[in-house]
């Protein structure tokens, strides 16, 4: 078995335009969540959320090129070319042949749905541009990266709600450590703030009104966001051999199903992945410095996550620290993993951890060091990446500090 | 049919009884009612009265709503209805 590593990073999201930006943002506990802006927001019962502001399309993308990129691609393109500068990689000849794409969204061109179906139900129009179908389709971002940068191996899209970007990326890491691949680009993408894309979301009455404090007793729901997070997986020989610089070590993964509930949470199924990815990277649970939580904000997940961590744990769960970036960047659905795989990378490389902001009350259901408000120096060797999804469908990935 | 009735009515088929099996002290856990059965509840008799219930599935308890069983279910409904007109 080949070892992983990670070789470039790329972002956009709430927090900043890149992986510096949103480091730093996280490093000083910053709040990306605020008022949604677009149209018909008043027609909402939920009006906040992560999103992105001042993203520039105008000089990035031609015309003919936002035909066909829908927001949640335009996101992916950016986040991917700041990983693969910072990788410092190009793809030609084997590379190009067996390096490939594997991403997450949950939703694919959810507003590109949004505003054909209000062009031909609301607007009574009937007829559409001919590119929605391109558009919208939940592997055009990986796709499009493909295209772009002449990957060629195994390249597709994973939709697994909110654990989207933790299980293609688990899938990234197996296809280099198998060998089967040099490098792949994987992460995931999300964009659903959009007037059909929050209305869903609020039927199910378990978004706040106001903001995303995981673990604190007051906590009143999740928020949205949206963005893309994309990485340079790379064989570790590989990336050696041309003097890359690394990020971290991806060592394991691990997926669960709960077979048990379409929303609500499992304690078995988010501990089983854990304890699996474990087991697949061969660390003992008292390893792990840091976890970054998938801490929603819901009443539910938090306090059945934290019970599965203190199951995995035993006594180190009290030693070890565990933080949820939602607080500052919101829930980004299938595009979260991606985005919160950065706080794993800020742990391991830089010794920082990421806060869980807007803590305010102690919850006994959360009785972790939950990394209160503001962020922490530590020296971490290991940290996990949990997401567990709508379905059960569960994620959990293992990284190394190098 | 009254507010009660309806209300009634709604509660009865999303728990798949008889109107007559459910009572105003019925709670909805003891009509087999989980949390999805109470979110799907609750829109459904915002969709009848056409009035937006305050409820949170994060915080029931918190919430403006009192849904301790039927009958605070129902004055609760008949107090959004009397506010509305």
């Amino acid at each position: 078995m080949k070892r992983v590593v990670i070789t470039g990073a790329g972002t956009i999201n709430a927090l900043g335009q890149s992986v510096p930006e949103t480091l730093e943002a996280m490093r000083e506990g910053r709040c990306g969540i605020g008022p949604l802006e677009f149209r018909d927001v008043e027609r909402l019962a939920i009006q906040i959320g992560g999103q992105v502001r001042g993203f520039e399309t105008e000089g990035r993308f031609n015309r003919q090129q936002m035909t066909l990129y829908d927001r949640f691609t335009q996101f992916t393109l950016a986040a991917a070319e700041e990983a693969i500068t910072q990788a410092g990689m190009e793809f030609h000849g084997d590379l190009s042949a067996r390096a490939g794409v594997v991403l997450g969204t949950a939703g694919g061109g959810v507003s590109t749905w949004d505003d054909n179906y209000r062009s031909v139900y609301e607007d009574g129009k009937n007829r559409v541009h001919p590119f929605v179908v391109p558009k919208l389709m939940n592997n055009a971002a990986a796709s499009h990266v493909s295209m772009k940068y002449n990957l060629k191996g195994p390249s597709f899209t994973v939709s697994t709600a909110c654990a989207s970007s933790n299980h293609a990326m688990s899938l990234a890491f197996q296809l280099v450590r198998s060998g089967a691949a040099p490098a792949m680009i994987t992460g995931g993408s999300e964009s659903m703030l959009c007037f059909g894309g929050v209305k869903a979301w609020e039927g199910l009455r378990v978004m706040s009104k106001d903001a995303c404090r995981p673990f604190s007793a007051n906590r009143n729901g999740m928020v949205q966001g949206e963005g893309a997070g994309v990485f340079v997986f790379e064989e570790y020989e590989h990336a050696r051999k041309r003097g890359a610089e690394i990020l971290c070590e991806v060592v394991g993964f691990a997926m669960t199903s709960d077979a048990s509930d379409i929303v609500m949470p499992s304690k078995q199924g988010a501990a089983r992945a854990m304890a699996g990815a474990l087991a697949d990277a061969r660390i003992s649970p008292d390893e792990v410095g840091y976890i970054n939580a998938h801490g929603t904000g819901t009443l539910a997940n938090d306090k059945t996550e934290c019970a599965a961590v203190a199951d995995v744990f035993g006594p180190h769960a009290d030693d070890l620290m565990i933080s949820s970036t939602k607080s500052m960047h919101g829930h980004l659905i299938g595009g979260t993993g991606a985005v919160e795989l950065l706080a794993c990378i800020m742990a391991l490389r830089d010794g920082v951890i990421a806060p869980t902001i807007g803590y305010e009350e102690p919850d006994p259901e959360c009785a972790l060091d939950v990394v209160p408000n503001d962020a922490r120096e530590a020296r971490v060797e290991v940290a996990l990446s949990n997401a567990f999804a709508f379905g059960g469908l569960n994620a959990v990935l293992a990284l190394r500090r190098v | 049919m009254s507010i009660r009735d309806k209300v009634i009515a709604i509660i009865a088929e999303q728990a798949v009884l008889e109107p007559s099996d459910v009572t105003a002290d019925s709670t909805l856990e003891s009509l087999g009612i989980d949390s999805l059965g109470l979110v799907e509840s609750i829109f459904a008799i915002e969709e009848e009265f056409d009035i937006t219930i305050p409820f949170n599935a994060n915080e029931p308890t918190q919430s403006d709503f009192d849904i301790t069983n039927v009958g605070a279910i129902i004055t609760g409904i008949e107090k959004l209805v009397a506010e509305k007109s």
